[in-house]
C-alpha cells in the first residue's frame, strides 16, 4: 500500500528557489503550495477548522484567514496558492479581529456547552475561543427549535447537530479519503445539515454508512463522537498507546486511549504507515472483546465425567508435559501435532515452533495460513 | 492501473480499499475480476464477472492474446524470466474462444481486457482468497504471476502480485516458521546447514529433518490414530474448517487435545486441557502485515485472572522437558533469537520499530527495509519462472441434484468465527445473523422472498438461513460466510484441498436451495 500512496502523493516536479514574505520574513515555498502549507514549512502554524490534509480545500470556516498585501479582503490560507514575492501577514490585528469574530459566529451556531460535551479538551473551537479570551456570547445562540435532534440510534456514533459547525471535514473524509460516499452537505442556509442519503440515521437501510468512523476521526468539535466512549474519560485523563490492529492483514496503526488500565476508545495514528490515519469498523470499534466476562481466566482440566474443573498452572502444565512425554515414549514425537495462531504475536509463533521442533522433536507445526 | 482478482477488498481489507479508491479518484484505471459484483465494481473501468473457479482459463486466454497480438513485454520476458516457450505452447491452446467457454466472459471482452492490461504500466495485481481457496489455488497464484511477468509488471513500485493477507499476523506466523517445512525466516528443515544452525542456537543435539504434517493431514490423522495429541493455539477449527460434521469427528478422536485460547469456543468443547491466554492488548510483541511490515503491539491492559502470555506458556512447558529458555520477554525473544536466526530480519530490532515498523528483507541494522520485492526484475531465484498451467474445474461442480455453486468468504462487520467481533458491543447490531446471498432470478424461480428463511443443502450438510436477495451474485450462485455457528457455510463446504498447499476449496462446491415448507 505504501507503493500506492507513493503514486498518490506525487504531484510532479517542484520548482525550487521561489520565496514569499511571511510576516516580513523571506520564506521559501514550492510551486502549488497554499499559504497554509508554505507558512507551516516556514514555522508559522495558521489555525484551521475545516481544512483536511489531502482533500481539496473548501475555505468554508474562514478561521485560517490571513492578510495579503494588495488583496481587497482577507484570504483563506488553506485555499490560496502562494505566488513569488507575495506578502502575507498571519499575525496582524486585522487577522485576529476577523478570526475572533468568526469564532464568535461559530459559538452562536449551536449549543457549544463544553461542560457537557464529550469533546471537552479535544475541540478546536474550544481552543480558539480560549485563545481569543472569549468569555461571553456576542451573538444570540441558535434557537433550540432550529437545531436538528441528536441521532444516536446507531451502535457507534453520536451525531449531535447542536455542536456541528458545518465545516464539512466529515463530508470530505467520507467522500475524498475513505470514499464511502455516505454523507454530504444537505439542505440550505439555516437548515443546512450533514446528511446521509435520504437524511436517514447512519444505520438506516437508506444509508451507505459502513461505520469506518472516519467522520468522527476528523470532526474538530463534539458533533461526532464515539458512543462507546461516552462518559468514560476526558482526554487529559487518558494515556495514548500506539499499537497495531488485531484484525485483517493491513496492519493499521492505532492509538489506544487508556484510562486506569482500560481501553476506552481507539483512534487512528495520523500520518502513520500504512493506514495514514484511517481505520475500519472493526479496527475502530471492535476492541472491547478483551473485557468480555466470557474470557478464559484459569487453566481448565477435563475430569473423567467430562466436566472441566479449574486448576493451577503448575498442575496443568505438568499434566500436559507428562502426557506428551508418555505419547513420545510410546508413539514417537510425530504423534504430536500443533497449530499456531495467526492472530497472536510473532514471538508466540516463534516459541511454539521452537517448542515443537527443539523440545518435542517434531516438525508437525502449522497454522491457518493455508485455510 | 490496479487489477483486483478474487478479492472483495472493501469488506475484507477495508482500509486497503480506501487507497485503491483514492487511486481511482486520482485517475488510475481499475479492473475488477470476480464472480460477484462487489462494491469496487462501482469504481471499475472494466468488470469481468467470471464463473467461479475459472481463473486459470481466463488468465491463459489473456496471455494467449498478449502473445498472439505481440503485446507482452518482450524485453522483460527475455531478460528477467525463463520458461516462456513452454508457457506459450500451453496458452496457445487457450484461445479467447476456449477461455470464453470456460469462464463465461465473451472472447472479445477477453481481447479487450488483454489489450487494456498491456496498455498501462505499471499495474498492480491484488488478490485474496478468491484465488487461493481452490483445489487449483497454487496454479491460480502462479497464473497471476505469469500474467504480471508477461506484462513486465513485477519488481516495480506500484506493480507486482500483491496478496492481501486475511489475518493480522498470518504473514508473521509464516515468517516465524509455524509451518511444517521451514524454520524462522523460511530456512528449510531438510537443509542440514539450517538444522545445524538451529541445533546450536537452541542447544539441542538434533532437530527433525523431514517436513511435518500440514494441518488437514494432522486432523485426518487424528482419526487414523497416527496423531495422538493435538495442540490448538488460538484457532476455532470446529467453525473455520470445511465440513463441520467431519471436523468435529476428527477433534473428537484426539486422544489428548490441548486448546490455548482467550475464549471458550466450539473447538475447546473437545479439549482435555484449556490454557487461558493473554490477548492482543495484553502483550508486548510484533505483528507482520501483508506488506511484510513488522510493527509493534503494545500492552495497554492487564490479562484477566490467571491468563498468561502465550510465549510464557511455551517457555514453561519447555522447562518441564529440561529446556531452560533464557529469553524472558517478547523483546528478548525477537532481539536475541528471531532477528539473530532469520537473515531476512537481521536488521529488525525493537529499538527500530518505534514508528512505522520495517519491511523485510532487512538484512542489517542500517538497512531501511524493502517495500518492493524483485526490484528491476531480479528474482530471489534468479530468473522469474513462467509456468505452463492447465485449467481444472472445481472438485465438485453443479449437477442435477445440487444445481447451484456455493462460494464463501467474509463480511465487513465480522471476523472469522466471531470470537472477537461477536463480543464487541454493537457489532452484532450491524450484522446479527448469517444469510444466503442469492440472485433475484433464483429467488423468483423458487418463490423465495428477501429475508425469508430457506434451506441450503450440500452433500455434507444443510443449514436453514435467511435469503438475502442481491444484485451482488449472479444466477446459479449462492454466497455465504462462516461467521455464525448457526448457518455457517462450513456445514456445507467441501473438504478437498490443493495438492501442494492443502488449502481447502472454500470457494466452490455444489448445493441446492429450497423454500421451507
Amino acid at each position: 500500500m505504501s507503493e500506492m500512496t507513493a503514486i498518490l502523493s506525487w504531484k510532479g516536479e517542484y520548482k525550487m528557489g521561489d520565496s514569499f514574505l511571511l510576516n516580513g520574513k523571506e520564506t521559501p515555498f514550492q510551486q502549488g503550495q497554499t499559504i497554509l502549507e508554505a507558512a507551516k514549512n516556514g514555522g508559522v502554524e495558521i489555525p484551521t477548522l475545516c481544512y483536511l490534509k489531502g482533500s481539496a480545500p473548501t475555505g468554508a470556516c474562514r478561521i485560517c484567514c490571513v492578510e495579503v498585501k494588495g488583496a481587497r479582503s482577507l484570504v483563506a490560507a488553506c485555499s490560496t496558492p502562494v505566488t513569488p514575492g507575495m506578502e502575507v501577514f498571519t499575525d496582524s490585528e486585522l487577522v485576529h479581529r476577523a478570526r475572533k469574530m468568526n469564532v464568535e459566529f461559530l459559538l452562536a451556531s449551536g449549543k457549544h456547552n463544553c461542560l457537557m460535551c464529550e469533546s471537552n479538551g479535544n475541540c478546536r473551537l474550544q481552543d480558539l475561543a480560549y485563545f481569543y479570551k472569549i468569555t461571553k456570547l456576542k451573538f444570540p445562540e441558535k434557537d433550540e427549535k432550529e437545531i436538528y435532534p441528536i441521532e444516536d440510534v446507531n451502535p457507534f456514533i453520536i451525531r449531535d447537530f447542536s455542536r456541528c459547525i458545518l465545516c464539512g471535514r466529515c463530508v470530505q473524509a467520507c467522500n475524498e479519503v475513505v470514499v464511502n460516499r455516505a454523507i454530504s452537505q444537505g439542505y440550505r442556509g439555516k437548515k443546512s445539515k450533514i446528511v446521509t442519503g435520504g437524511d436517514a440515521a447512519y444505520n438506516d437501510d437508506l444509508s451507505e454508512c459502513v461505520f469506518c468512523g472516519q467522520c468522527v476521526e476528523v470532526c474538530p468539535v463534539g458533533a461526532l463522537t464515539e458512543k462507546k466512549a461516552k462518559g468514560l474519560g476526558r482526554p487529559w485523563e487518558t494515556q495514548k498507546i500506539r499499537t497495531t490492529c488485531p484484525y485483517c492483514g493491513v496492519g493499521c496503526q492505532q492509538w489506544l486511549h487508556v484510562k486506569d488500565g482500560k481501553i476506552i476508545k481507539v483512534t487512528a495514528v495520523e500520518d502513520a504507515q500504512p493506514n495514514q490515519g484511517r481505520l475500519c469498523v472493526k479496527g475502530r470499534f471492535a476492541y472491547d472483546f478483551i473485557y468480555s466476562e466470557e474470557r478464559l481466566k484459569t487453566p481448565l482440566i477435563r475430569e473423567k465425567n467430562g466436566e472441566f474443573r479449574t486448576a493451577s498452572w503448575d498442575e496443568t502444565l505438568d499434566l500436559v508435559a507428562d502426557k506428551f512425554k508418555e505419547i513420545i515414549k510410546k508413539d514417537g514425537p510425530d504423534a504430536i501435532a500443533g497449530v499456531s495462531c495467526a492472530r497472536s504475536i510473532n514471538e508466540d509463533s516463534y516459541q511454539m515452533q521452537k517448542f515443537f521442533r527443539a523440545v518435542l522433536g517434531t516438525n508437525n507445526i502449522d497454522h491457518c495460513a493455508r485455510t | 492501473m490496479i487489477v483486483l482478482i478474487g478479492t472483495n477488498i472493501t469488506e475484507a481489507h477495508p482500509v486497503a480499499s480506501t487507497f485503491v479508491k483514492d487511486a481511482v479518484l486520482n485517475g488510475a484505471k481499475l479492473i475488477v475480476i470476480d464472480p460477484r459484483r462487489t462494491d469496487m465494481v462501482d469504481f471499475a473501468d472494466m468488470f469481468i464477472q467470471l464463473k467461479v473457479g475459472s481463473d486459470v482459463a481466463l488468465i491463459n486466454g489473456l496471455m494467449n492474446v498478449l502473445i498472439t497480438e505481440n503485446l507482452y513485454d518482450k524485453k522483460y520476458v527475455d531478460s528477467c524470466t525463463e520458461g516462456f516457450e513452454e508457457l506459450k505452447k500451453k496458452v496457445m491452446e487457450y484461445t479467447p474462444e476456449k477461455a470464453a467457454k470456460i469462464s463465461g466472459i465473451p472472447a472479445d471482452t477477453i481481447r479487450e481486457l488483454a489489450r487494456t492490461m498491456a496498455s498501462i504500466k505499471p499495474a498492480m495485481l491484488m488478490y485474496t482468497l478468491g484465488i487461493t481457496e481452490h483445489i487449483c489455488g497454487v496454479n491460480n497464484v502462479m497464473s497471476c504471476a505469469n500474467l504480471q511477468m508477461l506484462l513486465g509488471n513485477v519488481g516495480v513500485e506500484c506493480g507486482g502480485v500483491n496478496p492481501q493477507r486475511g489475518q493480522n499476523n498470518v504473514q508473521g506466523a509464516c515468517d516465524m516458521g509455524a509451518l511444517p517445512n521451514v524454520f524462522p525466516g523460511y530456512q528449510q528443515v531438510v537443509n542440514a546447514d539450517a538444522r545445524a544452525k538451529f541445533e546450536k542456537a537452541w542447544n539441542v543435539k538434533s532437530l527433525p529433518d523431514k517436513p511435518g504434517m500440514m494441518m488437514p493431514t494432522m486432523m485426518k490423522n487424528l482419526t487414523t490414530g497416527k496423531v495422538k495429541a493435538f495442540y490448538v493455539f488460538g484457532e476455532n477449527l470446529a467453525n473455520t474448517e470445511p465440513d463441520i460434521h467431519h471436523v468435529e469427528r476428527e477433534l473428537q478422536s484426539a486422544e489428548f487435545l490441548v486448546c490455548q485460547d482467550i475464549f471458550p469456543t466450539e473447538t475447546t468443547r473437545f479439549a482435555h486441557v484449556i490454557l487461558p491466554a493473554a490477548a492482543w492488548s495484553e502483550n508486548d510483541g510484533t505483528f507482520s502485515s501483508s506488506e511484510r511490515r513488522v510493527n509493534r503491539v503494545r500492552t495497554a491492559s492487564v490479562a484477566p485472572g490467571e491468563a498468561k502470555p502465550n510465549w510464557w506458556i511455551f517457555k514453561e512447558l519447555a522447562k518441564r522437558f529440561g529446556h531452560e529458555w533464557t529469553s524472558n520477554s517478547a523483546q528478548e525473544i525477537w532481539d536475541n533469537e528471531i532477528s539473530v536466526l532469520a537473515p531476512s530480519m537481521a536488521g529488525i530490532k525493537y529499538a527500530r520499530l518505534e514508528n512505522d515498523g520495517l519491511q523485510w528483507p532487512c538484512p542489517s541494522e542500517d538497512h531501511p527495509g524493502t517495500p518492493t520485492l524483485h526490484r528491476g526484475g531480479k528474482f530471489t531465484r534468479g530468473l522469474g519462472m513462467l509456468k505452463a498451467i492447465d485449467y481444472i474445474p472445481p472438485a465438485e461442480v453443479p449437477d442435477k441434484e445440487y444445481p447451484m455453486v456455493l462460494s464463501t468468504g467474509r463480511r465487513l462487520y465480522h471476523y472469522h468465527s466471531r470470537t472477537q467481533t461477536g463480543r464487541s458491543a454493537g457489532i452484532n447490531d450491524l450484522l446479527g445473523e448469517e444469510t444466503a446471498d442469492i440472485s433475484a432470478a433464483d429467488a423468483e424461480a423458487k418463490g423465495i422472498e428477501h429475508g425469508e428463511k430457506i434451506l441450503v443443502k450440500s452433500r455434507r450438510g444443510k443449514v436453514v438461513v435467511k435469503a438475502r436477495v442481491t444484485k451482488e451474485v449472479p444466477q446459479g450462485l449462492v454466497w455465504m460466510a462462516f461467521h455464525f455457528r448457526e448457518g455457517c457455510a462450513n456445514w456445507l463446504t467441501n473438504p478437498v484441498y490443493d495438492p501442494l498447499t492443502q488449502t481447502a476449496e472454500y470457494k466452490a462446491c455444489a448445493v441446492k436451495i429450497e423454500k421451507l415448507k
